[in-house]
């Protein structure tokens, strides 16, 4: 089961780095990372496999938002079925 | 990266983000019918436990499902079997007890309206129904998340007149004894033609006659993310801005058939349906008048508007059809005056008056909804906006309805401000005419021939 993190915010040293890291801490396995900086501006995304999570999902959720908060950059992480739904019939 | 690319991604985000996607509803249908029985103290609590029991954990679920999705789910709701049919004989007073109950349970819930306090008179009254109807100025008034509804008219039946006449006397009562509050008990109370049965949109909302023991229906929304698209598209024709409108709405539809699914598979409710309705909020960018406006209006209400409507209403349907596996409910564009932004504004420099938004609901989905006029407007008169509208409906096998706000001691040139998702409205102008012995015959209207048509 997959979710994917998305980062956008302006760029900074070691965002991925904390992104990882979280990931790692709560045994979130990353699949692929894809980014792009445009001028200033960072866009990550990040597909995880939370199939072996050891936190409640919606926790994960709550901490990366926080995460981002923390670092003046938006973080959001949403279960790849929203994205499949929309974009493939 | 699997099949996703980085512009899908960003632009479901986008959507969310800066376009106000969300879903509008997840609303749990209810049966109420084993909760009959002859003493009214016993009902109530069999309505109080089987609602506060069924639907325990739905705002749970709700929450879950929209912090694990990431789209926003903005209400979670209950409606209930109409109230009328719930058997026993009831009095005035045993259904404001009901209508008290139900309150108590969405409280207990944690919802913000409870749907079906309604009754379905379109060919005539039983004693309960009439009960029932004269009870729901005083249930809307002193109950804070009841929602009422009456059906007077169908295609089939044609107009119950004395429901339509009775109505007109309902909704100036409902705004007297709420008069402290912006006669809000107005905008808790629709009059219906042709209801559908599984609409998980309030104050319209019940549990049809035909529906299992508990439903989840799903109402999406998303003006904000057409009117974008339609923005992006720029100087096009008809037959691409209606592709444009499609390919949206299908977006969205899917969004709200994923929230369906996931909400009925945790529930362990039924799926019903998912309303492909474009449902607006006062808050700018979410407008369904933007939308008429991006086409090329200069402002909604102008010459133009319900063709643009009717294009958007269609395109709407036909995108959101093949998203979702049962559609239902109201679906199509709703044009709620307080609720959206652009209505209001149209609304208040005179662009928008109540003959054209008449006109505007023939070829959208719902009718003259929260609109607002003089407080001293006579019942007849309300009650001749009400059999108007209602025609409107029967004779085009359509649902309509009227959600109108007579407010207490104001007049055209003041407004109302209700708050919330209900927003603000300006008194709108209505005929000075009488139409009161039109009204005062009485009986019932004949149901429409569907040959001949023209």
């Amino acid at each position: 089961m997959n979710a994917i993190i998305t980062v956008v915010g302006h760029d900074s040293k070691g965002i991925i780095a904390k992104v990882s890291a979280k990931c790692a801490e709560s045994g979130a396995n990353i699949v692929e990372i894809s980014q792009s900086v445009l001028k200033e501006y960072f866009a990550m995304i990040m597909v995880i496999d939370i199939s072996d999570i050891s936190i409640p999902f919606t926790s994960f959720v709550d901490e990366m938002k926080k995460l981002g908060e923390d670092a003046g950059l938006d973080i959001r992480t949403m279960h790849e079925d929203i994205f499949n739904s929309m974009h493939r019939i | 990266m699997n099949l996703l690319s980085f512009d899908d991604i960003f632009e479901t985000i986008n959507m969310i983000k800066e376009e106000n996607l969300d879903i509008r509803t997840i609303t749990m249908g209810i049966s109420l019918y084993d909760c009959a029985g002859d003493d009214i103290d016993t009902v109530c609590q069999r309505i109080y436990d089987k609602i506060t029991a069924k639907a325990r954990d739905l705002v749970k679920v709700g929450c879950d499902i929209e912090k694990e999705y990431g789209i926003p789910i903005i209400n979670k709701r209950v409606s209930v079997t109409p109230i009328s049919l719930v058997g026993g004989r009831y009095t005035k007073d045993d259904y404001i007890k009901i209508a008290k109950t139900l309150d108590r349970a969405a409280k207990t819930l944690g919802i913000n309206f409870i749907g079906g306090f309604s009754a379905l008179v379109q060919k005539g009254f039983t004693d309960n129904a009439r009960n029932l109807i004269a009870a729901i100025p005083e249930a809307l008034a002193c109950t804070e998340r009841v929602c009422s509804s009456v059906n007077v008219a169908s295609t089939k039946a044609g107009i119950n007149m004395d429901a339509v006449a009775m109505m007109g006397h309902v909704i100036k009562e409902a705004a007297y004894l709420t008069r402290d509050n912006q006669s809000m008990g107005c905008a808790k109370l629709v009059v219906f033609a042709n209801v559908p049965e599984d609409n998980p949109f309030m104050a319209g909302a019940f549990h049809g006659v035909g529906e299992a023991e508990t439903v989840i229906n799903v109402g999406v929304s998303g003006p904000g993310v057409v009117s974008s698209a339609i923005k992006r598209a720029g100087n096009c024709n008809f037959s691409e801005l209606a592709d444009v409108i499609k390919k949206t709405a299908f977006k969205i539809t899917r969004m709200g058939q994923l929230v369906a699914t996931e909400a009925s598979k945790r529930l362990g409710v039924p799926f019903g349906i998912v309303d492909l309705s474009l449902a607006p909020t006062p808050a700018v960018g979410d407008s369904v008048a933007y939308i008429l406006e991006g086409m090329g209006l200069e402002k909604c209400g102008t010459h133009g508007t319900t063709a643009a409507l009717a294009l958007l209403n269609d395109a709407v349907k036909k995108g959101g059809v093949m998203a979702s596996s049962h559609v239902g409910g109201l679906s199509g564009a709703f044009i709620p005056v307080s609720e959206d932004a652009g209505m209001i504004d149209a609304a208040r420099v005179g662009s928008l008056t109540l003959e054209k938004l008449e006109a505007m609901t023939a070829v959208c989905s719902v009718g003259l909804d929260m609109i607002a006029v003089p407080g001293d407007t006579p019942a007849s008169t309300i009650c001749g906006i009400i059999a108007d509208e209602i025609s409107i409906g029967v004779a085009n096998t359509k649902t309509t309805a009227v959600r109108i706000i007579p407010a207490y001691g104001k007049t055209v040139g003041e407004s109302v401000e209700f708050g919330g998702l209900l927003g603000y409205a300006p008194i709108m102008k209505v005929s000075e005419y009488s139409c009161a012995d039109f009204i005062a015959r009485g009986g019932r209207v004949p149901a429409p021939i569907h040959s001949l048509k023209n």
